[in-house]
């Protein structure tokens, strides 16, 4: 074969792998920077544990509507309803089961939080699917028809739960093994922070590994950049999108679980009340991108309880602040997600 | 003339409340590469969309190896043997250069014969292999924006402006890169506005003004006829060359 277009190309200077490891070091960073103020490195060990347990569970929310924003430019508000109901689904495996959670036993307890987590994410799944069908689908393309649309689906499946489960508040007890705090001389950390952050970093080590390793994730990754070109090569990207959709409502039902356990109270309001953080990691890391989305999560958790300690009036403003910051620092977000 | 693979007949495209392709008539022959000519706004792009179901035509038919496919999904016309390369290239800049091959061969992993192949047209491909495609140049994209095209086994090729913005070097490079794959017994329709590139490698040409087809017949009796050339292009061969 003959071997053309060498001359241009081959004198060219070879680019290289650009890694962008600058945000991934910004929560380490802001953790380091915390401790001198905060002092005592006892709390600080606490304060950090939490922060990073409460940015997994803002994670595993938000992880789903970045995708699906990111894929087919649909403005989702509607998603807080998925936590609402993951967290409900609960009650469903609580119900029946309630004794496995007061049991000493570690090996029925994870059992109980596992079927929680299945039962949760397979309601979630298929209410994800009906969702899609009914009410986003006759919405593509106008983000304003999108808002109107989606917060209806909310209102109808927050009075659904209202419906079924009642309106008042409903106390879930965590299972005995999870309650407490593991503690190393004056350190203390909360058993279920640290159960929050292994759940965390598995589901994003396994959407990592989805995204980098798998045909399925390419074609995700190409669709978040381009859907058309997607569609040119012969892909019907509507498939893909219906199962990233419900992939991403199973994913908020997953965290509506890990937020009930936290709370330990379930309220029909409650995903729409985290969507303002929701929205703000997604924002910060860059609407589309899951690793953003991750070092969003942390960094606004992490600034939540370092300033709630420091300075408890700033408290509400910390993360607009955050995300002002980094929006001066990077418009497009941590990981900017290239578009046509 | 060989059998028609694609034809337009009478094909009106409307992008929102503009009305683009006043009626497009054409006809593309099996084997061989025909060019699409036009000045700027003329409506090349326009077809080229309108044939792949990007804009859906709002009236006339296009016929591909005797099946209708103007109303057919996007992807239903790319699994009926249509590549496309737009104007923009779309290659996809966070994957990295194999995984944009990878995806292009929807049916299955690119056998190793073919691979070389494409390799050996571009062979700065294989250097680039493992990087972010976002890290390529301008023409290397251009390059893998073809090599995705040709990825698998495809019937038409239609590529948009594949030397638009490329330095003289690498638009002789197109253009051998182009011989190759004619070689190969590609059917390639080319919008090309480098008369250079467009008559070198042209067997058929087509003249597109103001959203309908004004010309079309040889390159060969177009590069030999001036006063046609002036009358269509407003230029002459010699003063692009
Ligand atoms: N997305 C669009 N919206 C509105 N008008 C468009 C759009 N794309 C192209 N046009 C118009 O359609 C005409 C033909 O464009 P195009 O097909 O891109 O021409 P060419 O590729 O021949 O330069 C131009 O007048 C252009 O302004
Ligand atoms: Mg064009």
């Amino acid at each position: 074969m003959t071997d053309i277009a060498t001359n241009a190309a081959d004198t060219a200077e070879l680019p290289r792998a650009r890694t962008d490891w600058l945000p991934l070091l910004l929560v380490p960073a802001l953790a380091l920077l915390a401790l001198p103020f905060i002092g005592n490195p006892s709390s600080w060990v606490t304060l950090t544990v939490a922060g990073l347990a409460m940015g997994m569970m803002i994670f595993l929310m938000a992880s789903g509507l970045t995708l699906v924003f990111g894929l087919m430019d649909i403005i989702n508000f509607g998603h807080g309803v998925f936590i609402s109901l993951g967290a409900y689904a609960t009650l469903i495996v609580l119900g029946p089961l309630a004794a496995w959670g007061q049991a000493d036993s570690l090996g029925l307890n994870l059992a109980l939080m596992g079927l929680c987590i299945l039962v949760a994410m397979a309601l979630t799944a298929a209410v994800g699917a009906v969702f899609e069908r009914v009410i986003v689908r006759p919405v593509y393309g106008s983000h304003l028809k999108q808002i109107l649309v989606t917060m209806g689906g909310l209102i109808v499946t927050e009075q659904a739960i209202h419906a079924i489960w009642g309106a008042s508040p409903i106390p879930i007890a965590l299972p005995a093994s999870l309650r407490g705090a593991y503690v190393l001389g004056d350190i203390v950390m909360e058993r279920y922070r640290v159960f929050a952050v292994v759940i965390g970093l598995v589901v994003f080590a396994g959407m990592e590994l989805l995204l980098n390793r798998t045909r399925i994730g390419l074609l995700i990754r190409a669709g978040v950049e381009n859907p058309e070109m997607v569609e040119a090569l012969g892909y019907r990207i509507r498939r893909l999108f219906v199962s990233v959709f419900v992939a991403g409502s199973a994913l908020a039902g997953l965290g509506g679980v890990m937020w009930a356990f936290y709370r330990q109270t379930l309220t029909a309001g409650m995903g729409m009340e985290v969507m303002v953080l929701v929205f703000i990691v997604i924002i910060i890391g860059g609407l589309g991108s899951v690793g953003g989305c991750f070092v969003g999560s942390l960094l606004v958790a992490l600034v939540a309880n370092y300033v709630g300690f420091l300075a408890p009036k700033l408290a509400l403003i910390s993360n607009i602040l955050v995300m002002a910051l980094v929006l001066v620092w990077r418009p497009q977000g941590l990981f900017p997600v290239a578009r046509r | 003339m060989s059998e028609v693979l694609l034809q337009l007949e009478g094909v009106h495209t409307h992008i929102g409340p503009y009305h683009i392709l006043h009626g497009v008539d054409c006809a593309i022959p099996a084997g061989g590469l025909t060019v699409l000519l036009g000045r700027n706004g003329a409506g090349k792009t326009t077809t080229l969309r309108t044939i792949m179901g990007l804009w859906q035509a709002s009236s006339g038919r296009i016929r591909f190896d005797g099946l209708d496919i103007s109303k057919a999904p996007t992807p239903d016309i790319a699994r009926a043997g249509i590549a496309y390369v737009p104007e923009s290239m779309a290659i996809f800049t966070d994957l990295t250069v194999r995984e944009n091959i990878v995806l292009a061969a929807r049916s299955g992993p690119v056998d190793s014969g073919r691979l070389d192949w494409m390799l050996g047209l571009f062979p700065a491909l294989k250097r680039f292999w493992n990087l972010p495609a976002g890290n390529l140049s301008g023409g290397q994209k251009q390059m893998l924006a073809i090599a995705r095209a040709i990825a698998e086994p495809r019937r038409l090729l239609l590529v948009d402006e594949p030397t638009k913005g490329l330095a003289p070097v690498m638009v002789r490079s197109m253009i051998e890169a182009f011989r190759a794959l004619k070689a190969a017994g590609e059917t390639i329709l080319l919008v090309e506005q480098n008369f250079y590139a467009a008559s070198a490698l042209g067997d058929h040409v087509l003249v597109m003004d103001d959203g309908r087809i004004a010309h079309s017949g040889a390159m060969s009796d177009l590069v030999a006829d001036p006063v046609l050339q002036q009358r269509l292009l407003g230029l002459s061969l010699d003063a692009h060359q």
